[in-house]
């Protein structure tokens, strides 16, 4: 019998290991939901095909044929999301799955699980977020092996808040050798020394949140008020590994739908398909988006991290290849 | 042409007229940047390790790698050469092109010749060769458990490191991967 993922049989593919990481898997998602339940988050499931899978330009979408005409499924549920946050719900999380075509490796899936989360309470901004992150992978982590640590690779990472916030330029100039503004324009630069220099060497002792990124990758994010070339996202690294992405949220409708267009215009240049703009997402801004703060985590690569699996796939029950 | 979807252990390529073949190879990609490969190779003439980063969907120059299972024959000066059995063609590789694996070679043994672009490069030797003690110290009788080691010369001019109750004529198998003393070979 072969050993590729893809040639074993169901009762060696499911032996007592995987099953065992399945189980901490679903007392993680317990524990996820218990931690926004109790900070009083409504828990919402929105639609994963839709009109709109988002204009980034480095997402490609899967195409679905439907009754009403080609849809996508979500690359993310970010735009529904903001939609019932604009309907009045302050704290919002979602659960889901979301899809990307063309990605898969130790740390990809075309399809993976998503926890997304919105805070629109009084004062919330990408400030809130990051404490709720780093507090619930704390907790996590010590609802798990009572201490709020993991272990990558043999090597312990101390999860305790606060988590240090380091600006990208910062950790470029300190682990690039060059400002970042040095590599953009030119994004390929940009991005390559992203995996092979920065990334790499983030949160190796403990996670670290990346904050301040060049205005022109954050599509749907505040621009920072005394720096507009950056805008307020983050991102929390842990051992190398991307985990979240949030920001300040944008509400500005006229702002976004011109970011909207540059990035289909940009698409269309890349002769890359150029998806609709969702356009009850920009009715939502237009109507009243209040200020707020939003992340997405992947959590496959959560539990991976936390149980010490040595990929996305060893924390799936059926992964991409055993199909 | 081949491309980055090619880049899996083993994948053999061309760089700079040298053929690679490919050790690790890895996807990254940032959420929201680009997607790359991040591959480390082997250059299969000089055994030298080189990374790379590839941009997903670049194009890659596939090696055109071919492997012949061949007999060696005999030496001659500095090269050493091998015969097809199946067509008596012949080829010559220099020791230097060899590298170890010239300790692997007796009279007669089969190993795997690879070509590159019609030339040979280099051999896989077998997994395990039989090789004879020309010298070594006297072993000690009864010592079989010992965790010391003395050093003993093979016939092909090889120096391994060998458990001290191993004696002058006996025949050791090697595996050639790690170029390390397995057992005394039985009978």
């Amino acid at each position: 019998m072969s050993t590729a993922p893809g040639g074993r049989g169901e009762r060696a593919w499911f032996d007592s290991a995987r099953v065992e990481r399945l189980r901490e898997r679903a007392a993680i998602l317990r524990e996820v939901r218990a931690f926004f339940d109790g900070r009083g988050f409504l828990e919402v499931q929105t639609p994963l095909v839709v009109p709109s899978p988002g204009l980034d330009l480095h997402l490609a979408a899967f195409e679905v044929a439907t009754d009403a005409g080609p849809r996508w499924l979500i690359t993310s549920p970010e735009y529904q999301m903001k939609r019932v946050v604009a309907g009045g719900v302050a704290r919002v999380y979602q659960v889901c799955k979301t899809f990307r075509r063309e990605e898969l490796g130790a740390l990809h899936e075309p399809e993976f699980t998503m926890l997304e989360w919105y805070d629109a309470s009084e004062g919330a901004s990408a400030e809130t977020t990051m404490a709720q992150t780093e507090q619930l992978v704390a907790a996590l982590a010590r609802a798990r092996s009572g201490e709020a640590a993991c272990e990558v690779d043999g090597r312990r990472i101390d999860l305790r808040p606060p988590w240090p916030r380091v600006r990208v330029d910062d950790a470029y100039r300190e682990l690039a050798g060059c400002s970042m503004w040095d590599l953009l324009p030119d994004e390929e630069r940009f991005f390559r020394a992203m995996v092979e220099r920065v990334q790499p060497a983030l949160g190796a002792e403990r996670p670290v949140f990346l904050t301040h990124w060049p205005a022109s990758m954050a599509s749907l994010a505040r621009l920072s008020p005394d720096e507009p070339t950056l805008a307020l996202r983050y991102e929390a690294f842990i051992a190398g590994i991307e985990l979240c992405n949030g920001f300040d949220e944008l509400t500005d409708a006229a702002e976004q739908r011109a970011r909207l267009e540059r990035d289909q215009h940009a698409r269309r240049e890349a002769g890359l398909p150029v998806y609709p703009i969702d356009a009850r997402f920009l009715a939502a801004l237009e109507e009243g988006l209040p200020p707020c703060s939003g992340n997405a985590l992947g959590v496959d690569r959560l539990v991976m991290l936390l149980t010490g699996a040595a990929c996305v796939q060893d924390v799936l029950a059926i992964p991409h290849a055993r199909l | 042409m081949a491309d980055t979807t090619d880049l899996r252990k083993g994948f053999k390529l061309v760089i700079d007229r040298q053929p690679y073949i490919v050790v690790e190879s890895q996807f990254v990609k940032p959420g929201k940047g680009q997607a790359f490969f991040r591959t480390k190779m082997k250059n299969m003439m000089t055994g030298s390790t080189l990374e790379r980063t590839y941009k997903s969907g670049e194009k890659l120059d596939k090696a055109d790698t071919e492997e012949r299972t061949m007999q060696y024959l005999y030496p001659e000066g500095d090269v050493r050469v091998f015969m097809d059995t199946t067509n008596y063609e012949q080829i010559r590789l220099s020791n230097e092109q060899l590298g170890d694996n010239v300790y692997y070679l007796l009279d007669g043994t089969e190993v795997d010749v690879m070509f590159f672009e019609g030339k040979p490069i280099g051999v896989t030797p077998p997994t395990f060769v039989e090789l004879e003690v020309v010298s070594t110290e006297p072993g000690f009788k009864g010592d079989t458990s010992s965790n010391t080691t003395k050093p003993a010369e093979l016939e092909t001019g090889m120096v391994v490191n060998v458990p001290l109750f191993v004696n002058q004529g006996d025949r050791l198998k090697i595996d050639t991967r790690t170029g390390e003393y397995v057992e005394r070979a039985k009978g």
